[in-house]
């Protein structure tokens, strides 16, 4: 364990900049996540204006080339996902949340814990040097399909694509170390007395999805190279002219990009888990039984990436297998929301902010997951594959996921970050006016793309049918809708970092929760804990009759209880 | 359901409209009833003082059947949404029928070229018509197509007839289709292929036999051979260095 982390205050470049301690990179993480997820709404506002208002000045960007709609969605989807997803939700929650809920004073391998963050950042600079090249970033989706990746003729970007490769590889090998981290020190640095059923879900979570992660990448990681190789080296791993296969990128990117929804998903639904305990005063219904699917969900994620590829050219007697293991994947998922939503009955629900969030992520990503059966069903997939229908379907699980659940963590532990209260005004203000434009972008993507409108197209001018006046509509409305929840960021921006100096102060346990992370004072001091604590019971004691107060911590042993 | 939305006009269409149709009411279903349930428990175990909260571990039989039963009910519905889907996959992708006609379906970078038998009625011979952007198809006669790329990935996609399927260089990949219903309908590139992929549309015209037998006349005449080629849409209006990032 972290016998070498010493417990003084360091200098300030050491402190910022070379720490070693938890929660520190949790911050570098949070932020540098929070600087990507600007520039990836930018992007999206940027496209979206174009698909609005087609080929007309976008204001802060000028006008959206077809060349330029490229690099942006595709800069969107990558800075999305790796770039804000994964840090944020991962890294960010992760380093700060693990140590302190299982109860110790730092990840088990600080300087690789720093090394991570340090990757990380690189791998972000690195995907931003792309915008500075000759031809500009990469535009050949997120998904980086050969021979079109790797043929500098095909992409017209030859640097920005083998810059793109090298970020997201980058980025891998940083998470691959993170994961490590995330999974040693639950294993080996909880309390005394923390069994394995009394650790809270968020960290179960966080640690699966780091396994999944790390069981999924090597496969991806070695396509990069392979598809590096091809780029620079004239290798031919992926053109068929020299006996190689295009698919075979396909598959391997699949095979990392499927579980990779569900690495995001869970440490979402962890976060949510841990607010609606708490907001809800109840304990989480079945446990163990959550904790099951979760394992069942991250097992049957690695035997459902080919139904990305339906229609790609694999036989197609392998869809039948895809399609009914992806079916499949949805009956734990669903049991998960079942039993969320279980968690409210008999419950006192308060609603305040980070029960909102917690609450708006079920009831959003219900439409994600159901909508998911569409596209999972090999028949009707044929019509829908690469259609807004499928975008739609996404965006209701990664919003959620990566928008609304995180919202819900960062209000939900800002005071134990901070040490201060955010705005609660400012917080309902901030969901509604999220949530309500979310639906607005959405929904009306769900019919342009039942209609047949294709993705990743900058104008339907070339085709009659998607041309409609009807379709164009709702793409307006749509962008009008986006610009909308764009503005009312700015609202969480402004509370973000007004509350850091003018909250009122938070105290160590503001929302009277039992997890162990609320026994310390807020901010944690370095070290964490000033006696390392001692656990006797799992993590949702709420609601035990017999008590004076209505939840029962974690650390406190049942002699000191009374009655 | 679908047909709402886009136009219907292959036989296979309706297919998956239905299909499209039976989940759209099965997950509509399950969606409703468990966004209402949820809402309903929010109003009903609002925060109240002097209301203390119930205890309950979600170990209890009684209670616990209340998450059993629906799940059970989902794998069931799973089942009812698995069977009929793979029955319209597997008459779509898997079975090809006897075509009446085959033609070649050429995709690159940004344009979709077709090739079909002319007069003799035999693909690769001299009278074989070519065309760029524009396939001339008639009217309630099965097609066989062969997909290839010359280039990059494309997707050969058709919305009107619920066609989609990738093209990959070095693989020709065989599927069918049978339009029923005469018109002008749209092809697509649905699979990003570089700067030109909102340029890469293509027209199917269905047209009936007398038409088709009339194009047919009129563009296979030998001394025209090798020539017919329809002005494209590709690249309309815009030149490659506009289009450049």
């Amino acid at each position: 364990m972290s016998t070498e982390v010493q417990h003084a205050e360091p200098g300030i470049f050491h402190k910022y900049f070379f720490s070693t301690d938890h929660k520190m990179i949790a911050m570098q993480y949070l932020f540098t996540g929070m600087a990507m997820a600007l520039l990836g709404g930018f992007f999206a506002y940027a496209f979206r204006m174009q698909l609005g208002f087609p080929n007309q000045h976008v204001p802060g960007y000028g006008i959206v080339t077809p060349g330029k709609y490229n690099a942006l969605v595709t800069m969107h989807g990558s800075v999305m996902i790796f770039w804000v997803a994964m840090p944020v939700l991962i890294a960010a929650f992760g380093n700060f949340l693990i140590p302190l809920m299982v109860g110790c004073d730092d990840m088990a391998f600080p300087r690789i814990n720093r090394l991570s963050y340090q990757i990380f950042l690189l791998s972000a600079l690195v995907l931003l040097s792309s915008f500075l090249v000759k031809g500009g970033p990469f535009g050949g989706a997120w998904t980086a399909y050969p021979p079109l990746s790797a043929v500098g003729a095909y992409n017209l970007t030859p640097i920005g694509a083998t810059l793109w490769l090298l970020a997201v590889a980058l980025e891998f090998v940083a998470f691959l170390l993170g994961g490590i981290n995330f999974t040693v020190t639950t294993m080996n640095s909880r309390a005394p007395g923390m069994k394995m059923y009394d650790i809270p879900l968020v960290v179960w979570m966080i640690v699966l999805a780091s396994i999944i992660f790390m069981c999924s990448a090597g496969p991806l990681i070695a396509g990069a190279v392979m598809l590096l190789f091809d780029q620079t080296m004239s290798t031919g791993f992926f053109d068929p002219t020299r006996g190689g296969d295009p698919l075979l990128w396909q598959h391997l990117f699949w095979f990392f990009g499927h579980p990779e929804v569900y690495v995001v998903l869970l440490p979402a639904m962890g976060i949510v888990a841990e607010v609606v305990a708490v907001f809800a005063r109840k304990k989480i219904f079945g446990y163990k039984t959550v904790l099951y699917t979760t394992w069942a969900v991250g097992f049957l994620s690695f035997v459902v990436w080919a139904h990305h590829q339906f229609v790609a050219g694999i036989d197609p007697r392998m869809a039948n297998i895809f399609s009914i293991t992806t079916l499949l994947i949805s009956v734990p998922i669903t049991e998960m929301i079942f039993l969320y939503i279980a968690t409210l009955y008999g419950g006192s629900i308060h609603l305040d902010t980070p029960m909102l969030w917690a609450l708006g992520f079920i009831a959003e990503f219900m439409i994600g997951g159901v909508t998911g059966i569409f596209l999972g069903s090999s028949g009707t997939d044929i019509y829908l594959h690469d259609t807004y229908f499928v975008i739609a379907h996404f965006h209701y699980t990664f919003v959620p996921i990566a928008i609304i659940a995180v919202y819900a963590g960062i209000t939900f532990w800002y005071p134990k970050m901070f040490g201060r209260m955010l705005n609660e005004t400012l917080g309902k203000i901030h969901f509604w006016g999220t949530v309500i434009p979310f639906n607005v972008i959405f929904i009306p993507l769900f019919i342009t793309g039942t209609a047949g409108d294709q993705r990743r197209v900058y104008s339907y001018a070339q085709f009659a049918e998607q041309s409609r006046p009807a379709l164009q509509h709702l793409r307006t409305t749509s962008t009008i809708a986006l610009l909308v929840m764009l503005a009312f960021q700015f609202v969480f921006l402004f509370n973000f970092f007004w509350s850091l100096r003018n909250g009122p102060s938070a105290g160590p346990n503001p929302w009277r929760s039992a997890t162990l992370e609320w026994t310390v004072p807020s901010p944690p001091p370095h070290g964490n804990f000033a006696e390392l604590p001692t656990v006797y019971r799992g993590p949702y004691e709420y609601g035990l009759p017999g008590l004076a107060d209505d939840f029962l911590p974690q650390s406190v042993p049942d002699q000191a209880v009374g009655d | 359901m679908l047909e709402r939305y886009s136009t219907a006009a292959s036989t296979y269409a309706h297919w998956i409209d239905y299909q499209f149709l039976l989940i759209a009411v099965l997950v509509g279903f399950w969606l409703i009833v468990a966004e209402a349930v949820m809402f309903w428990l929010i109003f009903k175990f609002r925060a109240k003082d002097g209301r203390p909260t119930q205890y309950i571990t979600g170990e209890e039989s009684h209670l616990k059947r209340w998450i059993t039963i629906p799940h059970l009910l989902v794998i069931l519905c799973d089942i009812v949404i698995i069977v009929p889907a793979i029955m319209v996959w597997y008459n779509i992708k898997q079975v090809l029928p006897p075509p009446d006609e085959t033609v070649r379906v050429i995709g690159q970078q940004w344009a979709w070229s077709f090739q079909q038998a002319g007069a003799d009625g035999i693909l690769d011979t001299a009278d074989d018509i070519r065309t760029v952007g524009e396939l001339h198809v008639k009217v309630n006669t099965t097609y066989h197509f062969e997909l290839m790329s010359r280039d990059v990935v494309h997707s050969f996609a058709v919305p009107a007839f619920r066609l989609k399927q990738d093209a990959l260089p070095g693989r020709i990949i065989t599927g069918w289709f049978r339009p029923n219903r005469v018109g002008t309908y749209d092809i697509q590139c649905t699979q990003m292929c570089g700067i030109g992929h909102a340029l890469m549309a293509g027209r199917i015209i269905v047209e009936t036999q007398q038409d088709h037998a009339a194009w047919l006349l009129q563009n296979s005449s030998p001394a025209l051979a090798g020539q017919q080629v329809t002005p494209g849409t590709a690249a309309a209006g815009l030149t490659m260095a506009e289009m450049r990032p």
